[in-house]
């Protein structure tokens, strides 16, 4: 199944982050999303993950449009964004247990989940000890904890040290080679053959994406 | 079971972090023990106003936890692991109003009986109190639902959801506080009880629904 989207559109506040943003990813491929900050990476991926509107252009994975039904689109995808969802009275095993039975996923897979991020000796520590690198990692095992073909991934990496990232990376590489998706903003490399790349900033709209300034075509009124 | 699943949570976290509801019914309590205090403790005037000032101390009991029940888990990004999740957002605000309910709400009925003794409240009107408790406290979750969803991506959200809040819970009160009345006076108060279940009842699928699409918003 291939990721498209097709000229996409999107306002935050009063200004036009990108339009006319379009790509695709096939089966087994990947997107990094690149770019300096306020570019519209987070956004994409929240857009991406139906969590943010569709306001103009389109999003299908196969023949799955994410307009026409959005429940069926993010049967196929899992996010994870800048926060980690963790409560600090779980500890991480409890955490996986109730995304497993959340998402209908098997609990059997929580102990796996956690090896692959190297948490296994902390199944039983509460959130509330955990380092802001592990906090992270218990963040991440939802990718192998529920197996869905599209990860987005918005800056994975952040605060894990050397040896962590490369697990990420490897885990990515993984997901990829067995016919996966992943689109993720990162700034490291996550070392994956024939990855695209993105900059949300070359779709803005005229101005550079640090200006804050009202953008023209709202003042005359066309967004509304 | 996914919806269990979510009640089973919002519990545990009740009672690892905010005692369960203990602390809920440390306040009912403390509130109802205030009038005495400062109405005098004549018992005529006490078991007049007994049924008002109980259902007023459960409304406010209610309001403390209110504005946590989504709020903390936008902040923790917590709310976007559950939109993403099978389990529709409307079910979701169904499930976390009723963990709500069952450490706000259920504690109250145990602990009202203690306070009606305080407040000099007749024997008589015992039943129909316990009655009109359980049969409008959980509209209290619900409807308080739409305001914590209202207000879950503020930061300071807690008293506007508080004013938001409160004066949808009047029919509520005044209908419980009727149906306690009613029997201290040896009148029917099915009338009143079963207008404050309908009350919940009507609540019970519409809340949700408008509370999931306020969380919408608060997610984006």
């Amino acid at each position: 199944m291939e990721l498209i989207a097709e000229n996409l559109r999107v306002t935050r506040g009063y200004r036009t982050v990108f339009a006319g943003l379009g790509f695709s990813v096939s089966e087994g491929g990947a997107l990094i999303l690149a770019g300096p900050n306020g570019a519209g990476k987070s956004t994409l991926l929240r857009i991406l993950a139906g969590l943010l509107p569709v306001e103009e252009g389109e999003v299908r994975f196969g023949d799955v449009s994410l307009r026409a039904d959005r429940g069926a689109f993010v049967d196929h995808v899992v996010h994870t964004g800048h926060l980690d969802a963790l409560k600090p009275a779980f500890t991480a095993w409890e955490t996986l247990a109730f995304q497993a039975d959340l998402y209908g996923a098997p609990r059997g897979r929580i102990e796996a989940a956690l090896d692959a991020l190297d948490l296994g000796f902390l199944s039983d520590q509460p959130v509330r000890v955990l380092s802001a690198g592990q906090k992270r990692r218990l963040g991440l095992a939802r990718l192998a904890l529920i197996e869905r073909p599209l990860w987005l991934l918005d800056e994975p990496t952040v605060s894990l040290d050397a040896k962590s990232a490369a697990r990420v990376a490897q885990m990515a590489r993984d997901h990829c080679a067995q016919g996966g998706l992943v689109v993720a903003a990162t700034h490291i490399d996550l070392g994956i053959d024939g990855a695209a790349r993105l900059d949300p900033a070359a779709f803005a709209p005229g101005e550079s994406p640090s200006d804050f300034s009202r953008d023209d075509a709202v003042l005359d009124g066309d967004a509304w | 079971m996914p919806f269990l699943a979510l009640i089973r949570r919002d519990l545990a976290i009740a009672f690892r972090t905010g005692g369960g509801g203990a602390l809920g019914v440390a306040f009912f309590v403390i509130a109802a023990t205030l009038v005495p205090f400062g109405v005098g403790p004549l018992p005529e005037l006490l078991s007049r106003i007994a049924p008002g000032m109980l259902w007023i101390a459960a409304l406010l009991s209610c309001l403390l936890t209110l504005d946590r029940l989504f709020q903390a888990d936008v902040e923790d990004g917590s709310m976007d692991v559950l939109a993403l999740s099978p389990v529709p957002l409307e079910l979701v605000v169904l499930a976390k109003c009723i963990a709500h309910w069952l450490t706000t709400g259920l504690p109250l009925l145990l602990a009202a009986p203690v306070m009606a003794l305080t407040l000099r409240m007749p024997e008589v009107s015992y039943p129909a109190m316990i009655a009109s408790l359980a049969l409008g406290t959980p509209a209290l979750s619900l409807i308080g639902a739409i305001g914590a969803a209202l207000t879950a991506g503020m930061r300071r959200g807690g008293v506007l959801t508080a004013v938001l809040v409160l004066p949808l819970y009047v029919p509520t009160l005044i209908l419980g506080a009727l149906a306690v009345n009613a029997s201290a006076m040896d009148l029917p108060a099915a009338p009143y009880l079963m207008l404050s279940g309908a009350i919940t009842l009507a609540a019970l699928p519409l809340a949700p629904f408008v509370a999931a699409a306020a969380l919408r918003l608060a997610i984006r």
